[in-house]
């Protein structure tokens, strides 16, 4: 079949075999109508912008000018951070047609444990560190395991479980921090759990701008990646959320995978608020640790497809548009506009995308067709 | 603009005249210089492999897609059918393979569904049941018009389908595949239906791959390969392996006979094997039965009486009480993956629902269910080299057209997808296999082949549980077929003392005997 263009042998010619040729040629039609949608959204946007009285250009104009400087470049890193541990949490459910929607909770839970315990603990800087790292994993996989108990015990749908227990879970943890997480030695003025002693912080990548979570977040894509697009056990996930029935038909356990899947999932959510918790308030607190990540990781992953690398991007992309929205404020463009292009972008990306799959999987068929007809000829 | 076509033979004047037709896909000629010339008040067979165009062509007749070159009339009138609705008011009717029809409507609710009778903008129901009790006298068909077709049998779904076109004012009936699901006392019944119908002049295209029916119901065939009409012929000018042949466009592998004895070990065994169904009843009820190697169990039935819980449930998947004893070993309680481990595979009932991942590249297909085979991993990672292999071999062994080995599912033919599955049920040398209608849609040459493989591997001494709606698949593969009615073995029968007929009573009931 692979007659024409590729001549045998040479590390060239494997890379040019007609599978990867055509991997590329989806990776590529999958940038394209990534990009097409942004730009897309970018117009809708614009027309948003010009009818509430502003002038897009002028916006646009802000953004890009604010947004090259060095310093926005690593706040869009630090903010893309949570996100992209987020939208891994949710791409891995994704994976196998699970949505975890409770993300949120499952990364609140998992700070306010996490914080809790490493307050208490006196070890060396980097096992402290990787030691709260692996508690915030538990009590995020805790917390979700009982969405998959539900699931599997009692049949509930995890999207109604998963968003029920984010609510349980802010009851939980405010409890659980006013009767005895809270540190109090300050008569009560405190609204913190104890700060991190100086051996459980992140240390900076660049100081006071970027802490070390966000290569912990590279390293987690990687381990996404190699976990399941590479591993047996990533295929079996695959193969249940490309069809479960013929997946258990083939002897995968349906009720196994999506135990497993929720897990990870939530224990992935354990790392989302660690930037905060580790390395900018040392603590866990109401106030202090964000709470907005869980729904932004579905916007993400959706917008990354599922995929690692798509998803490092779209973080990146998030984190730029936050990062410029103190200056588009002083432009007098309202933070909210920033949002809606967040919003507007994924809307436009879905529907690009759902086009972009159809159109793709007719001319993969016709090409196939077409090869076999050339291939009977000759 | 019309043209008057006078009837060719003096006899009969003609309803339907294609010439010419071409239709091309992106890719793929679907049909090239289609000639099809049906003359009014008779059935017309056309019969072809799947994939020779009688779908498209059909589908070109009925308006459902514009022809690229080439001319319909109908009646004598040049036609350009925009839609199925300029073909339905032109007096074309069709009745699909897959019943288009609303399970909990009443018969007569679906008759007029999309065409109602109405006076001054009242649904008007005494009128259209009139119209439709002097349609079914007309045709034969007794149906009560006031049940949910729900209740209805596969027979009578179809007389629904057929009164419904009919009340559309249809003259001209298109049926694509309509025995299909028919067991051999219905299609009795259907083919009686057709011959009142073309007494009183209607005229019935008929789209088939059963040879025998045509041969035994049809006034005219055409017959299409590789998109277009090669021949032309009638009942009494052609018999079957004549027509096998032009279908194929050359001599048919003849199927051989066993060479080797059964053998003497069980390979399978089960033992008073029962699933819970729905509404208290069971699907499948207090099934015992053993197979040898080398041994092929035929299990006939209508569908639905209990096969795909009894597969599933030798399986795993379905929950059973009884037991299951796989190679000696018993399996009982042992998960789907064991089982499969102990040395079951399967051909699933529906490749698409059970058997394949369809966005998936071939070798991820043909991995699902193996990947936990050392050979194809590599520590913790699918080792996607030998899968690859693996992959390919099936591709060769069992002759599946493709591109190449990560081509996505989809992208092949319902045939060649059928031969990934069974090679992939096949490749593991399985020591039992539970083949569910393991030639379902593809076309004869690939049933010859996958009979062949299934053969081989009995020969090496594999058992088989096959469960087929086709009767000549059933008589001339198993050793024993085994009648499934309602959830239980109401027979146990040698194929070499029974004809399809006999069966087919047994199937539906009519005869409940003991062991022959």
């Amino acid at each position: 079949m692979t007659t024409d263009a590729a001549p045998t042998g040479g590390p060239l010619a494997k890379i040019l075999t007609p599978s990867r040729a055509s991997g590329l040629r989806t990776s590529a039609t999958t940038l394209a109508s990534s990009l097409l949608a942004v730009l897309i959204a970018l117009t809708i946007s614009a027309a948003l912008l010009a009818l509430t009285g502003k002038n897009p250009i002028d916006a646009y104009s802000t953004i890009i000018q604010t947004g090259a400087s060095a310093n926005k470049l690593l706040e869009m890193m630090r903010r893309a951070t949570p996100l992209i541990f987020s939208a891994v949490a949710v791409a891995v459910g994704f994976k196998m047609n699970i949505f975890n929607i409770g993300v949120q909770g499952q990364y609140l839970f998992a700070a306010l444990i996490a914080a809790e315990a490493g307050s208490h603990l006196g070890l060396p800087l980097p096992i402290h560190i990787a030691v709260i790292m692996i508690v915030a994993v538990v009590a995020g996989a805790a917390w979700a395991s009982i969405a998959a108990y539900l699931k599997v015990s009692k049949n509930v749908h995890e999207v109604i479980s998963t968003i029920m227990l984010n609510y349980v879970a802010l009851s939980v943890i405010q409890w659980l921090f006013e009767n005895f997480f809270r540190d109090d030695r300050d008569g009560g003025l405190n609204v913190k759990t104890t700060l991190l002693p100086d051996s459980a912080r992140m240390p900076d990548i660049v100081d006071g701008r970027l802490n070390g979570m966000f290569i912990v977040a590279l390293i987690v894509v990687a381990i996404f990646w190699l976990v399941v697009y590479k591993s047996t056990f990533g295929f079996k996930l695959r193969a249940s959320g490309f069809n479960a029935t013929a997946a258990s038909t083939a002897g995968i356990s349906a009720r196994k995978m999506t135990v497993i899947a929720l897990l990870i999932s939530g224990g992935v959510s354990g790392f989302v608020a660690l930037q905060s918790v580790m390395g900018e308030a040392f603590a866990y607190g109401p106030n202090a640790t964000p709470t907005e990540f869980g729904f932004a990781g579905i916007a993400v992953a959706l917008l990354g497809r599922n995929h690692p690398i798509g998803i490092v991007v779209s973080a990146l992309l998030f984190g730029f548009l936050d990062s410029t929205s103190a200056e588009l404020q002083l432009a007098l463009v309202p933070n909210s506009i920033v949002k809606v292009i967040q919003a507007i972008i994924v809307l436009t990306v879905v529907i690009v995308n759902e086009a972009t799959i159809r159109r793709m999987n007719i001319r993969t068929a016709e090409r196939a067709r077409a090869e076999l007809a050339a291939g009977g000829a000759s | 603009m019309s043209t008057h076509t006078s009837s060719q033979d003096g006899q009969r004047p003609l309803a339907v005249q294609l010439s010419g037709i071409g239709k091309r896909f992106p890719g793929v000629i679907a049909n090239h210089d289609v000639a099809l010339t049906v003359r009014e008040g008779t059935i017309h067979a056309i019969v072809g492999e799947n994939g020779a165009g009688k779908s498209t062509l059909m589908k070109t007749l009925y308006g459902m897609q514009q022809p690229d070159t080439g001319t319909i009339t109908v009646n004598g009138e040049m036609q350009h059918f925009r839609s199925p609705s300029d073909a339905i008011a032109a007096g074309i009717g069709m009745v699909h393979q897959h019943f288009m029809l609303a399970d909990n409507l009443t018969v007569l609710e679906n008759i007029i569904l999309g065409s109602e009778p109405n006076r001054r903008g009242v649904l008007d129901l005494k009128s259209a049941r009139e119209q439709i009790t002097s349609i079914m006298a007309s045709v034969g068909a007794d149906l009560d018009l006031d049940i949910p077709v729900s209740e209805l049998g596969v027979g009578e779904r179809q007389r629904v389908e057929i009164v419904k076109v009919l009340f559309r004012g249809a003259r001209i009936l298109i049926l694509d595949e309509p025995t299909a699901v028919l067991v051999p006392e219905e299609v009795d019944e259907l083919f009686a239906t057709l011959h009142r119908l073309v007494e009183d002049g209607a005229t019935v295209i008929f789209i088939s791959h059963k040879l025998d029916e045509v041969l035994k119901v049809s006034d005219d065939i055409t017959v299409m390969r590789q998109g277009t009409t090669v021949a032309e012929t009638r009942p009494d000018a052609i018999d079957r392996s004549g027509l096998a042949e032009l279908m194929v466009g050359s001599e048919l592998p003849s199927p051989a006979g066993r060479s080797t004895p059964v053998g003497t070990a069980i390979r399978l065994d089960i033992a008073k094997l029962t699933v819970e169904g729905k509404e208290g009843r069971p699907a499948v009820e207090d099934v015992s039965l053993r197979i040898h190697s080398g041994e092929i169990l035929g299990i006939a039935g209508v569908e639905g009486n209990g096969q795909f819980e009894l597969c599933t449930a030798l399986l795993g998947i379905t929950e059973s009480t009884g037991n299951v004893t796989v190679d000696g070993r018993d399996v009982t309680d042992e998960s789907t993956r064991a089982r499969y481990e102990a040395g079951l595979a399967y051909i699933p009932f529906d490749r698409h629902r059970e058997g394949l991942m369809l966005t998936a590249p071939l070798w991820e297909n043909a991995l699902l269910g193996r990947e936990d085979d050392v050979d194809f991993q590599r520590g913790p990672f699918v080792n996607a080299a030998t899968a690859r292999q693996s992959t390919t071999e099936i591709i060769q062994r069992f002759g599946v057209l493709t591109p190449s080995e990560t081509t996505p599912a989809f992208a092949l033919s319902g045939g060649n997808q059928q031969k990934l599955v069974v090679g992939r049920a096949l490749v593991t040398s399985p020591s039992v296999l539970i083949a569910a209608h393991p030639t379902r849609g593809i076309d004869v040459g690939a049933q010859a082949a996958v009979w062949d493989e299934i053969r081989s591997a009995r020969d090496n001494g594999m058992a088989v549980l096959l469960v087929s709606a086709d009767l000549e698949e059933l008589l001339g593969l198993s050793d024993t077929i085994a009648v499934m009615f309602d959830g239980r073995i109401t027979a146990t029968l040698n194929p070499d003392d029974i004809t399809a007929a006999e069966l087919g009573s047994y199937m539906t009931g009519a005869v409940q005997e003991a062991t022959k």
